[in-house]
């Protein structure tokens, strides 16, 4: 295979041949090269098509800021679309393929959008599929959405592995050309802790694609040498393919490496990339700067490229765009192209210059002037050259490199709000005075064009930001050649000159947008998209700008520039997302009974972070409601025991305890008896409900206050604001004990006598009543906490051990309760038994009720001051017509009363003004054989007996229900007092 | 963000849970004439400055401190962080 277009020399290795396909076609390359380096070796410069009018399109740029050139790499799950060729590392086996088309690159049927460009103008879709309105939805949104867009996803799980890390220095230096590592050399030497970070695979930054020495090497020579002497610094960190994306509060900075991109599968143990977070004290930016194009008729052909990347090309890559190359210059950098190209042998055909006094060379011919169009449907074959005298030359030419000036890359240095400064001389936005803290900023991207500029400035800045005392080393001589620029953004009279290739915006539509009133450059990026996407305008933005400008009557600082945000390029979500996706999206909690739970048959349901247990299936079951009918009835006939490790636990202990618990619950504990427990509710502030639970006392001093599951840490959160913040010299500490205890609620009439085979102390009725609390010892030692509460209903206690003694428990009780055939039930029964018996959970502590709504407004101590009582007592909070919880059943049983639904008066109009409440919570009460709920419901307590109507006009519910007691069993209470 | 911890030293905010205006500590005296006006001046009334701003955060994956942080709300610089207990203190909350 042929690579027609590969010169000699570069920094490529010839010695190794990578094969690898675009588009189905096969080619090779070498190490050292990128894909679209490769590509163009072998003379393919057709390598996309446009995003809206899908023009054929070459790569423009040999680096990160290519519009143009974006190709699905890879394929299968790895798929990866909006890749971009200039970065891509060819590897042996790489497939890619191009986007944007429908049909093949080189005839695309979308690109009958071409010829009506003169309607598909900035605004066009706003303008155009305003009406009729019902079209918006139905018809034009689905034709525009598949017809834009670039890449496709595999929609396939990415394989590969993602990591994050973190990463601390003295001084990070983003990017690692010369004035980057002359910063490196100057800091790494001091003994500094230092990272040194380039995005590109190779350090040495521009040193890599220009031929002029730097001492008495060539510069890419003296940046091998740099990096290898750094390379023995063990205070240096070197990080190549790391992008630096974002620079955010306080010296933390965003890297994201691309360890394994660069082959074909990650090796074993690697991950595809790494989402770094260095936090840093200083940091010097050295970004470099980019080139910018020029705006002229047809400047989109392929083969049409900025003139440093035609450089970049020939001199790092060894690759020829074309045998027969223009240049199309407005300063001396583009007969910097000119002549190197030149001395590849390659034939210049002119270098075209808008300048009056432009230097002229032996070496090739340079005309004043000014390109006017461009020939050639799937690749540049002509220029038409508009000389100064008004005659027009024709050049016979493959390549065309545009040479608009320098921008130095600023981007870093406004993450913080930054803006950056006009600088006259270089006619482009050089960094402001309002720097991200620590950060300094050197070389090119400070607007020290020159060689010896960017050594000085890297040394300097490196010296400045360390503190470094001493004199400044002596740098190597280098070119330091003067900007010479005349500022020229487009050329006058165009109609189809474009600025921003990626989003298809030309001169045109700048002008059109400026014709219809947008007047900030914020407005303007919106309305044409100039300088949106993939590359967020690197290329395309001054030019916009300029224009806009010119058209407003104003300097370019005046009208001023976009806002640059993070990433500075494209990032992976799955870097962001690192190893927290999937099953590992969040830590998974599993309670000490897990294990056991998982032998018998366990179906588990997310809990906050807990895994617990939902229903435990038996043979034979086939549908939920079956285990779950047989866990009710068991427990409410025998006993039952279910797994509640996972309520929050506070360990309250102090002097202070009972005063602290006063603030925190509504009704008082100052007077509860050591040994007992009593149910507590927590309000917030504003007089509503925050959590409730237990409060047991142990001792006088120390009490156990039980949580939610779910508002296990806001509750101690609020606990330590009030004791921190409120209360500061309380006597009470607190700390949250709910890892450090398995807890196990036996419910059922059998319950005591199965606890009687396992604990040391006595247990009945006399000697531990209802609600009762104490320490004690089971299995002849262990140490215990035994509470006598019930959730259910039923005769119950709750016994709690060390958790490394929870799966032993388990498997004990079951051992135990054998003969009374207990039965362990899961989440669901827990929660049919509480709506049987009228206990709120969640569903109705649901941030928007109060103790009065919740039927426990005489909870609310007068006598004391607790947390949230001056507001509960608000008038609007105590409404004759407030909401109520009661229960509600179907007037036919065998109908449902769905959670959510809301009740309406059985005679009355159905619709949001006289809504009467609504249900919180809704089971099948397999004890009553029929659905039960418990609702919220306007003057409640005086409705009993009333029918209502239950409605939900979205899903087509409409029940006849009646209003009862919310306690549908056991209304006494006599069960658990048992 | 980092936070100087005045216990723990320098903290990413990442370890930190935010509530908001420092202000929630002057919580008013329950036993006032004016209490119910006091008390819904203190829940729901804040102010939103463009600046520095003293805030409550809390080191929830840390000790447990509730911190003042004194905070631009425009450039995030950090000026200041206490401990809450001793901010409460100097502002007379006791037992």
């Amino acid at each position: 295979m042929i690579q027609k277009n590969r010169l000699e020399g570069g920094q490529i290795d010839t010695a190794t041949l990578l094969k690898f396909k675009f588009d189905g076609k096969s080619y090779v390359g070498h190490e050292g090269d990128t894909l679209a380096s490769a590509l163009l070796a072998n003379g393919v410069r057709l390598m996309g098509r446009s995003f809206k009018y899908h023009r054929p399109r070459g790569v423009l740029s040999a680096g990160s800021e290519e519009p143009n050139a974006l190709v699905q790499l890879r394929s299968g799950a790895r798929q990866e679309p909006n890749t971009r060729a200039t970065t891509a590392e060819l590897f042996d086996g790489l497939v890619a393929k191009s986007q944007n088309r429908f049909g093949s690159l080189r005839f695309d049927a979308m690109a009958i959008n071409d010829r009506f460009s003169n309607f598909l103008t900035a605004g066009f879709y706003y303008k155009t599929f305003m009406w009729p309105k019902t079209f918006w939805e139905k018809v034009y949104e689905p034709i525009i959405r598949k017809a834009a867009g670039l890449g496709s996803l595999s929609l396939l799980d990415d394989p590969d592995v993602y990591d994050k890390g973190f990463l601390y220095c003295n001084l990070l230096i983003i990017g690692a050309g010369p004035a980057g590592l002359m910063a490196a050399l100057t800091a790494g030497r001091s003994g500094a802790n230092v990272i040194l970070a380039d995005e590109d695979f190779t350090f040495g930054g521009r040193l890599n694609s220009e031929t002029f020495s730097i001492g008495d090497d060539s510069s890419a020579v003296w940046a091998a040498e740099a990096v290898a002497e750094l390379s023995s610094f063990p205070n240096v960190r070197l990080m190549v393919r790391t992008t630096i994306i974002g620079a955010f509060d306080h010296g933390i900075y965003g890297a994201v490496e691309r360890v394994s991109d660069h082959v074909a599968i990650p090796d074993a143990g690697k991950p595809r990339q790494i989402m770094w977070r260095i936090y840093t004290q200083r940091t010097v930016l050295a970004a470099g700067a980019i080139e910018r194009p020029i705006a002229f008729e047809n400047n989109d052909r392929p083969g049409i490229m900025l003139g440093s990347a035609i450089r970049t090309y020939a001199n790092r890559f060894a690759v020829a765009v074309d045998k027969s190359v223009a240049i199309f210059t407005n300063n001396d950098d583009g007969h910097r192209t000119a002549a190197d190209l030149h001395a590849k042998g390659l034939k210049i055909a002119a270098v075209v210059d808008v300048r009056a006094n432009a230097p002229l060379s032996m070496d090739f011919e340079v005309l004043q002037g000014q390109v006017i169009n461009t020939k050639g449907r799937l690749g540049l074959t002509f220029v038409d050259v508009k000389l100064s005298d008004g005659t027009i030359r024709t050049l016979d030419i493959g390549a065309l490199g545009m040479s608009g000036g320098w921008n130095p890359n600023v981007h870093m240095t406004c993450h913080q709000r930054g803006r950056p400064r006009w600088n006259e001389s270089l006619a482009a936005f050089v960094p402001g005075d309002t720097l991200p803290n620590g950060m300094i900023v050197a070389g090119a991207a400070n607007g020290d064009m020159s060689t010896a500029g960017a050594l000085h400035g890297g040394a300097q800045a490196a010296r400045v930001v360390l503190g470094l005392k001493g004199s400044m080393p002596k740098l190597p001589t280098a070119e330091d050649a003067p900007i010479r620029l005349t500022p020229f953004w487009y050329v006058e009279g165009c109609s189809r000159a474009w600025l921003d290739q990626q989003n298809d915006v030309t001169v045109k539509d700048v002008k059109l947008s400026h014709q219809e009133g947008f007047r900030s450059v914020e407005h303007l990026k919106r309305y044409t998209t100039l300088g949106m996407s993939t590359d967020q305008g690197k290329t395309s933005n001054m030019g916009g700008l300029a224009i806009m400008a010119e058209l407003a009557g104003k300097t370019i600082p005046e009208v001023g520039t976009t806002i640059f945000r993070p990433p500075y390029t494209p990032t992976a979500i799955g870097a962001l997302a690192g190893r927290n996706r999937g099953q590992d999206f969040h830590p998974k909690r599993l309670t000490p009974s897990h294990k056991w739970a998982l032998e018998q048959g366990a179906v588990f349901v997310e809990v906050g972070n807990w895994m617990r247990a939902q229903w435990f299936q038996k043979d034979g079951e086939t549908h939920w409601r079956e285990s779950v009918d047989r866990e009710v009835l068991a427990t409410r006939s025998s006993v039952g025991v279910c797994d509640v490790t996972t309520l929050g636990k506070v360990d309250v202990q102090g002097m202070d305890a009972a005063n602290f618990l006063n603030k925190i619950y509504c009704n008082g504990f100052a007077k509860l008896a050591v040994g007992k427990t009593r149910y507590g509710l927590m309000l917030r502030e504003d007089g509503i409900a925050l959590d409730d639970g237990t409060a047991g006392r142990l001792a006088n001093d120390h009490f156990i206050v039980t949580t939610t599951t779910a508002n296990a840490l806001p509750v101690y959160r609020h606990m330590e604001f009030v004791r921190q913040c409120l209360f500061p010299d309380m006597d009470v500490q607190l700390i949250s004990t709910t890892e450090a205890w398995a807890q196990y609620a036996i419910a059922g009439p059998n319950s005591r006598n199965l606890l009687e085979k396992i604990i040391d102390q006595d247990v009945s009725n006399g000697a531990f009543p209802f609600m009762s609390c104490a320490n004690i010892t089971i299995c002849n030692g262990l140490r215990a906490r035994l509470f006598r509460i019930s959730f259910s209903g039923e005769l119950a206690f709750e016994i709690a051990v060390p958790t490394a003694y929870g799966d032993a428990l388990i498997r004990k009780i079951m051992e135990a309760g054998a003969e009374f055939d207990v039965t362990p039930y899961g989440t669901e029964a827990l929660g049919v038994m509480r709506i049987e018996k009228g206990h709120a959970t969640g569903n109705e502590l649901n941030g928007t009720t109060s103790a009065l709504n919740l039927g426990m407004e005489r909870m609310v101590s007068e006598a004391k001051d607790s947390i949230g009582s001056i507001l509960s007592r608000r008038k609007g909070m105590n409404r004759a017509d407030a909401l109520f919880q009661m229960g509600v059943k179907p007037l036919d049983l065998s109908d449902d009363v769905p959670a959510g639904s809301h009740l309406m008066n059985a005679d009355g109009p159905v619709d949001a003004a006289h809504d009467q409440g609504y249900v919180t919570s809704a089971c099948y009460s397999p004890n009553l054989g029929h659905a039960i709920g418990l609702a919220f419901i306007k003057n409640g307590s005086n409705r009993i007996g009333e029918k209502m109507r239950l409605v939900s006009p979205l899903t087509g519910v409409d029940v006849a229900v009646e209003i009862v007691s919310p306690h549908f069993i056991d209304p006494q209470g006599e069960r658990l007092r048992a | 963000m980092i936070i100087n911890h005045p216990l723990l030293g320098q903290r990413d905010s990442s370890e930190f849970t935010y509530l908001g205006d420092a202000k929630l500590i002057e919580r008013p005296d329950p036993d006032s004439e004016t209490a119910t006006h006091d008390f819904y001046k203190y829940a729901y009334l804040r102010d939103n400055p463009a600046g520095w701003h003293k805030e409550l955060w809390f080191h929830e994956a840390g000790d447990r401190s509730w911190l003042v942080v004194t905070r631009n709300t425009l450039t995030h610089e950090i000026s200041k962080v206490e401990m809450a207990r001793d901010v409460a203190r100097e502002k007379g909350r006791r037992r």
